[in-house]
């Protein structure tokens, strides 16, 4: 008697209905989506999920996901060629198939429309940029708010010349495809302009190997460029390590021993930056952070005299250089936060109004 | 030509960076992705050659100046010799030996030795004590922020009471809306904060992006805006 029952049983199980299987949009291709509407029974535990390739008779099981998932994503798949899916539904004892969905085929895409809203902003936004500087060819005393971080640049360059102690410059513990760490080796730059100038000793470690030499060039050009190539040493930038905290070690070693009298910490820094700009505080060098890495701010700022909080570190170059074409970026950045506030403000609004009877009279002319 | 062919690089690669950003076929983002990873790669395995030519220089300079603290270089570059040894001969782990473990005697003894033991043994250590002292910078760093010296440092005292307050038993005891005022504190004012900068820092990456593309910036080459 009992083999009846489990037959009864095993066609009890509702199949998962309506399985559709599509080409994964804006992707490059070799994926296939499969969808469905859960079986209605409350025992199903997983979902199988099994493929045809058009000509075969085969089915083949390419994946298993749990009773809440209602759609599988198949990475396993040639492009070009049309394949269909099944879905099974399985409790602890029995299963249910599906029906089989239509034909699939991938396909990799030209253009990903997932991406328009990105690129529409990315083209205002280069469009305010390309305006602001073609206007500071035109108007060369363009205002820019005082980052005091930047003015005490100086400041801290001139009071190690005074004291004969060198300078530490630590441009972040991050690679060249950072452009937190660009942005470091930019204001690197300006700062061994003033190095050289003054004649203060000026010290580069550095994490990684590659923007080791784009820093150790910068550097060589700046000494160039203000006319003391004489002045340049290859010591001046070093190879520390590649691991963060023995970089660490070797920071607070350089700090202890060689006492500089001014630290520069701008660049991309993780749980390293306390340890650092603390141990700079306890030797009493002046001390300036900048970095666009929101969690290690407020210990650089409670630990350091200047600190340039997020978009001050894209702007020191420009700021410290003063050329007209790099202020007028400056300017495009404002330009486009104007855009960017307005727009909250309008959704803000908008959204606060969604809610208001008013509304009703807005519709209500239609 | 020394600073116009890196522009012209900068200028094609940025030019087609941002094209494979929209155009997902494997045909242009198949060399994006060559270019990222294989090619930064390969770049890296050559300048990591001038990254450690840097360090024996750097050190050698001291030891040969006599320059102060001198010794240390010694230990420094001991280390990268015995590292360097021990990497290129020695094989990873046990299960990998290399040809210096293979043969017996002092090799067998060596064998204790592998990279990967002795970064597990020192490497691993060192770098959870440095970590370790984060705790101890952190109270001194608190000490130093906390002391009320003008009305920043003020208000951040009180933002960091009225939270830690809050996320304590103690506080919910004392004044029941606590936890819920450290709460709005931590979502509304301090994340309308964090969103501010992050706006600053997509615009500041996208504009020092462009001006590098675009030649405007220079500072990279270590010439200004010139």
């Amino acid at each position: 008697m009992l083999a009846p029952i489990s037959f009864l049983l095993l066609v009890t199980l509702s199949p998962p209905q309506d399985v559709m299987a599509r080409d994964r949009p804006n992707d490059n291709g070799k994926e296939i989506s499969v969808f469905w509407s859960p079986s209605g029974d409350t025992g199903v535990t997983s979902y199988r999920i099994l493929r045809q390739t058009e000509g075969q008779q085969s089915w083949d099981t390419v994946g298993m996901v749990g009773r809440l998932a209602r759609s599988y994503a198949d990475t396993d798949v040639e492009d070009g060629v049309r394949y269909r899916y099944v879905v099974l539904a399985a409790s602890e004892t029995e299963t249910a198939e599906s029906e089989p969905s239509d034909y699939a085929v991938s396909t990799p895409q030209w253009f990903d429309t997932d991406r328009i809203p990105a690129l529409f902003g990315v083209a205002i936004f280069t469009f305010l940029i390309v305006l602001a500087t073609n206007l500071a060819r035109r108007n060369r005393n363009l205002f820019i708010r005082r980052i005091s971080g930047l003015d005490a640049v100086e400041e801290a360059l001139g009071r190690a010349t005074e004291m004969g102690r060198p300078i530490l410059y630590v441009p972040g513990l991050s690679s060249i495809a950072d452009v937190a760490t660009i942005a470091s080796l930019n204001i690197l730059g300006e700062v061994a302009k003033k190095t050289a100038k003054f004649g203060t000793p000026l010290m580069v470690p550095l994490r990684d190997p590659i923007v080791y030499t784009v820093a150790r060039e910068v550097v060589k050009e700046s000494y160039t460029t203000a006319g003391r190539p004489d002045a340049f040493s290859q010591d001046m930038v070093f190879f520390v390590t590649t691991q963060q905290f023995a970089y660490a070690a070797a920071c607070n070693g350089i700090m202890v021993r060689d006492r500089p009298a001014t630290n520069f910490f701008i660049g991309m820094f993780w749980a390293e930056s306390l340890i650092l700009a603390e141990t700079g505080a306890t030797t009493g060098a002046i001390q300036i952070a900048g970095s666009d890495a929101i969690h290690q701010l407020p210990f650089f700022i409670t630990a350091c005299d200047y600190t340039l909080i997020g978009e001050e570190l894209y702007a020191a170059s420009a700021y410290l250089s003063r050329e007209p074409l790099l202020l007028g970026s400056i300017k495009g950045q404002d330009y486009s936060k104007i855009v960017i506030l307005t727009v909250i403000v309008l959704g803000t609004m908008l959204a606060l109004l969604a809610n208001v009877q008013v509304l009703d009279w807005f519709r209500s002319i239609r | 030509m020394k600073r116009r062919i890196p522009l012209i690089l900068v200028l094609v690669l940025g030019i087609f960076a941002a094209i494979a950003f929209v155009v997902p076929h494997p045909s242009v983002r198949g060399v994006d992705d060559v270019m990222r990873n294989d090619v930064l790669r390969i770049i890296g395995a050559f300048s990591l050659v001038l990254g450690v030519g840097s360090i024996i220089r750097h050190h050698y300079m001291k030891i040969k100046r006599k320059a102060e603290h001198w010794p240390y270089s010694w230990v420094t570059l001991s280390t990268l010799v015995v590292s360097a040894i021990l990497g290129l001969f020695g094989g990873i782990d046990p299960n990998a030996p290399g040809v210096l473990f293979r043969a017996g005697g002092v090799g067998q003894f060596l064998s204790n030795f592998h990279m990967q033991t002795l970064y597990d043994n020192i490497m691993v250590p060192l770098a959870a004590t440095m970590f370790a002292l984060l705790a101890f910078f952190m109270a001194s760093a608190a000490y130093r922020a906390f002391r009320a010296r003008n009305l920043e440092a003020t208000l951040l005292l009180v933002a960091a009471f009225v939270l830690m307050l809050g996320a304590v038993p103690l506080g919910r005891m004392l004044i029941k809306p606590l936890p819920a005022f450290a709460e709005w504190i931590l979502t509304v004012p301090n994340t309308a904060a964090k969103r501010g900068i992050m706006f600053g820092v997509g615009l500041g990456t996208i504009a020092t992006s462009l001006k590098i593309i675009l030649g405007i910036e220079r500072g990279w080459l270590g010439g200004g805006g010139s």
